[in-house]
């Protein structure tokens, strides 16, 4: 969607200045947003108003014998949402783990960011390495490896077991438990924090640093004053790239979320796979959509604060 | 009274790894003084900067403020600031607040800070830019920026890194005049970090000239320009013609001396004692030298005709007296440079100013001339 909305404004840009060959280089992206995001999602839009079929996915379109097409609208799967707060319960849940992964991933990606940017070079490229290193395997098997370490027998869950039974604590499962997928969420997403945040601090003037102290502030004032402030944009895009995907997530809630671990997510990949309910799958999809737009807006209005100009 | 030293530094080193970039550097600079190190890139002028500001800390050595050691205290503590190459204001705070920014360090109330920063803005004389982001600024007015916001909250010391490196000829000049009233109507002490000479000269009270972390002399602008005691300092320092010899016998401060290839020159204006027959090296500046077109008897009545006491060298007593060929020459406008060849094959580099009207070029190349320099015009240094 901020793709669409940025490529609008290239565009009204570029007309006006009649510079139409940079109008050209951009449209195959257009053409492609059309096809593949803007009509599929005008295509939900309307879904949403429509009855399920017998059989799973929308109802068939009427054509009467004389050749008049009824389309059957409805507001019907709109009241199913707004009938009852169950989704609104899920989705405030959804919301909970986004902001909760978010803010892990900034107390720990922020000190990593700095301290790669800080590093000298061969030791940067070294440990900006380690950060993506992850992205070499799978996701589903990474994830299939936490259950490994998560599991009753595993070794993870026996040492801290282990641990309790010496103060007295009693033993816990971390299977299908809020933390494993909390843990899950922030191991998977942390890279998507630190690397805008490493952009972004890797650019800092350290000239200002020893003005700031040059001009007599300490070390924590340096931070607040000067790095902080500076480095908005980049917490602002790390956590945008954190929460949105963490807010649609289904795949760590399936796996290591048990019975109670499911979020907005599921309840939708439930109605277009399983329960085949497309119209109402459709309404789950576009309130998460209208979030998750929200929450970009809100983003880049921080963002576009004073730090920006860093 | 005995005047005290503003700022000692006292055998300070710094070593990187293999390279010394400072070897037991000492200065005394007082209060109120317009100081300069100057050097070329890599001679520790920088170097030395950081230790005094605190970003660095030296190997050896001493820094002491007012008597006391500062050489412990770190940068924040020390009552001394800095400007940088880029100026370093902060991007994300305007104007105002980036003046406020030492005041509220220090711990100011509000009503004070607000009232300074008024009074800084006013003083370099960018009160409508308050509101301002820095980026919304031209060189100069950053570089005025960064000089209220080191001002305001009056350092005993302000430390200048390079200035003025980053903006055009023009303004540079133009702030070179305001640097130069401002350190006068304030007094505070300014320590300056050049490779520019002719801003050194032009800025300092006093400049200390660097090179391979060694301290070559430190001098009045003026006398660093006419007495340079170095081979080094000669030709850092505007450009110079330098003539190698050994010394035949010295009188008083007059010193015959036997340039290599030219023969015998007397030079009159040594300070030092050279003992007879040791190496030296006769330090000529281009203006000092005046060039005139060939005549076969020296000093004939052709002067009388001539249009310009230029056109010829007529020979003095306490002149020395050489002719050459014209090797090429470089038309700058209000003077031209003349590359003589002299009949040993030394290039000697002459300067004749272009004021007389009409007349752009004096001599073209291949022209036999004669060029010529009194006996003090000439500075001798140990080679």
């Amino acid at each position: 969607m901020p793709a669409i909305w940025c490529w609008i404004n290239t565009m009204r840009k570029t007309m006006q200045g009649k510079a139409w060959h940079k109008y050209l280089l951009s449209l195959p992206p257009m053409v492609y947003l059309l096809i593949f995001f803007a009509a599929p999602t005008l295509i939900m839009l309307f879904a949403s108003f429509r009855y399920a079929g017998e059989y799973g996915g929308l109802a068939p379109w009427y054509l009467h014998e004389e050749g008049r097409l009824t389309l059957d609208l409805t507001l019907e799967n709109w009241q199913r949402l707004l009938g009852t707060d169950i989704y609104l319960r899920l989705f405030l849940k959804s919301v909970g783990y986004a902001v909760m992964t978010t803010l892990i991933c900034m107390v720990m990606g922020y000190p990593l960011a700095l301290t790669i940017a800080r590093s000298d070079r061969k030791s940067r490229d070294l440990l900006l390495l380690l950060v993506i290193l992850p992205f070499w395997s799978n996701f589903l098997v990474r994830i299939y490896a936490w259950m490994i370490i998560f599991s009753p027998v595993g070794a993870l869950t026996r040492m801290l077991n282990g641990l309790l039974d010496l103060v007295g604590g009693g033993p816990v499962t971390l299977m299908y438990s809020p933390t494993a997928m909390i843990i899950c969420l922030v191991y998977v997403h942390l890279p998507f924090m630190v690397l805008p945040l490493y952009a972004n601090l890797e650019k800092h003037d350290l000239d200002l640093l020893d003005a700031a102290q040059d001009l007599g502030a300490g070390k924590w004032r340096r931070f607040w004053l000067i790095t902080w402030p500076l480095s908005l944009p980049g917490i602002t895009a790390g956590s945008i790239l954190v929460f949105i995907p963490v807010l649609g997530m289904f795949a760590i809630p399936d796996l290591l979320g048990g019975t109670n671990g499911i979020m907005i997510g599921n309840v939708i990949k439930q109605q277009f796979m399983e329960s085949r309910d497309w119209p109402f799958g459709s309404v789950l999809s576009i309130v998460l959509t209208v979030t998750a737009v929200a929450v970009v807006l809100l983003g880049a209005r921080l963002g576009q604060g004073r730090g920006g100009r860093g | 009274m005995e005047i005290l030293d503003l700022l000692e530094i006292v055998d300070v080193s710094r070593r990187f790894d293999a390279f010394l970039a400072l070897d037991r550097v000492s200065l005394q600079i007082e209060a109120g003084e317009f100081f300069t190190l100057l050097g070329p890139s890599g001679c520790g002028k920088t170097t030395l900067l950081r230790l005094i500001a605190g970003f660095d800390q030296a190997d050896g050595g001493d820094i002491l403020l007012d008597g006391k050691s500062i050489i412990a205290t770190p940068p924040e503590y020390r009552p001394l600031h800095t400007i940088f190459q880029n100026y370093a204001l902060f991007p994300h705070m305007t104007v105002a607040e980036n003046i406020a920014f030492p005041l509220r360090m220090a711990g100011c109330a509000k009503k004070e800070i607000q009232s300074r920063v008024g009074e800084a803005l006013e003083n370099v004389r960018l009160p409508d830019k308050a509101g301002k982001y820095p980026d919304s600024l031209s060189g100069g007015q950053k570089q005025r920026i960064a000089i209220a916001r080191a001002l305001v909250n009056r350092p005993r010391l302000l430390l200048l890194d390079e200035p003025l490196s980053a903006l055009d000829a023009k303004l540079s000049e133009q702030m070179q005049l305001e640097l130069i009233n401002l350190q006068k109507d304030i007094g505070i002490t300014f320590i300056y970090v050049t490779h520019d000479q002719s801003e050194a000269l032009a800025l300092s009270h006093r400049i200390a000239v660097m090179d391979h972390g060694r301290i070559a002399q430190v001098d009045a602008p003026s006398r660093l320009y006419g007495y340079p005691n170095s081979r080094f300092v000669a030709d850092f320092i505007g450009k110079c013609n330098v003539l190698a010899g050994h010394v035949r016998e010295q009188q008083g401060d007059c010193v015959t001396v036997e340039l290599d290839g030219l023969g015998p020159v007397h030079v009159c204006r040594s300070e030092t004692n050279f003992g007879v027959g040791s190496r030296c090296a006769l330090t000529l500046r281009p203006e000092k030298i005046r060039i005139g077109r060939f005549s076969s008897i020296p000093g004939a009545s052709d002067t009388m005709t001539s249009m310009s006491v230029a056109d010829t060298v007529s020979p003095l007593g306490d002149e020395s007296h050489f002719t050459g060929y014209v090797h090429d020459l470089l038309y700058l406008g209000d003077v031209t440079v003349y590359n003589v060849t002299l009949s040993n094959g030394i290039l000697l580099e002459t300067l004749l100013a272009n004021s007389a009207s009409g007349r752009t070029n004096f001599f073209e190349v291949g022209d036999r001339v004669e060029v010529a320099w009194s006996c003090d015009a000439g500075h001798l240094v140990l080679d």
